[in-house]
């Protein structure tokens, strides 16, 4: 497992973006999500693996099947996360720089 | 790698700074603050207005498609060349009151440099409000482009 793996790379992802908003409305099982997807059954395992891992998705056992919730606590806590925000400056910040390396070589 | 550009926003704080170090000298980056065709190219903005001396004023506007998008504009405070720069930051045509803003440009060696901005706000809750903004769009945008794949799927 890569300990390294966080929210933001969670969500970076488009499938990953679609696999939360599919589950947003109701649980689903592993079967049911990828059935959404023509991408093999495999990849989407490992998408789900990466957002229960991110504690963005909860597994609950209903009987022999395991649906997938959205966790909304944890969906709250990105989006109050100043991260956005430090990419803007960050963006800014390194066209700046790169603006003068070109500048002190003229 | 440890991000170059920090933002410390403490709770219960009406404040937030930004710090950033760059590999350039501090003439180097005192001058993209100073010279308006360079503060064009790196915020992505047009100067309308740029007085670089105590009670100066400064006014930009940002274009997208033809169409003003943002506007803003403050009055400088102080102004002290590769040291700081103090002055107020008010976005025009919002709900944003206007920040008050000290700029703080340091030498670390001859070829390196950092910037400590500190913004100040009316309350707290209008710096969380501000911390918010930027990712209210960016998740209107993810949204929008999940809503083209879930279309594309059906």
């Amino acid at each position: 497992m890569n300990l390294r793996r966080d929210v933001f790379q969670a969500i970076a992802d488009p499938t990953r973006r679609a696999i939360l908003l599919m589950v947003t409305s109701q649980a689903m099982t592993a079967g049911a999500i990828a059935s959404n997807f023509d991408t093999a059954r495999p990849t989407v395992s490992k998408h789900l693996q990466i957002l229960t891992e991110c504690e963005l998705l909860r597994q609950e056992q209903n009987g022999r099947e395991i649906f997938y919730h959205i966790n909304a606590t944890k969906m709250k806590e990105v989006a109050d996360f100043i991260e956005p925000f430090r990419k803007i400056w960050d963006d800014r910040f390194n066209k700046l720089e790169d603006l003068m390396k070109n500048y002190k070589k003229k | 790698m440890e991000p170059k550009t920090k933002v410390n926003a403490q709770d219960g704080k009406q404040e937030l700074i930004i710090t950033r170090e760059f590999d350039l000298p501090l003439e180097l980056l005192f001058k993209t603050y100073e010279e308006p065709e360079l503060f064009e190219q790196w915020m992505g903005t047009k100067v309308l207005k740029m007085e670089n001396k105590k009670h100066g004023a400064y006014a930009f506007e940002t274009s997208h498609e033809g169409n003003v998008v943002f506007k803003a504009n403050g009055t400088i405070h102080e102004f002290v060349p590769n040291q700081k720069i103090t002055r107020t930051f008010e976005m025009e045509n919002t709900p944003f009151p206007v920040q008050l803003e000290f700029l703080e440009f340091e030498k670390i060696t001859d070829n390196t440099s950092k910037l400590t901005m500190q913004i100040v706000f009316k309350s707290v809750e209008h710096r969380n409000q501000l911390l918010q903004m930027p990712f209210a769009q960016g998740i209107n945008m993810a949204h929008n482009r999940l809503q083209d794949i879930i279309n594309k799927l059906k």
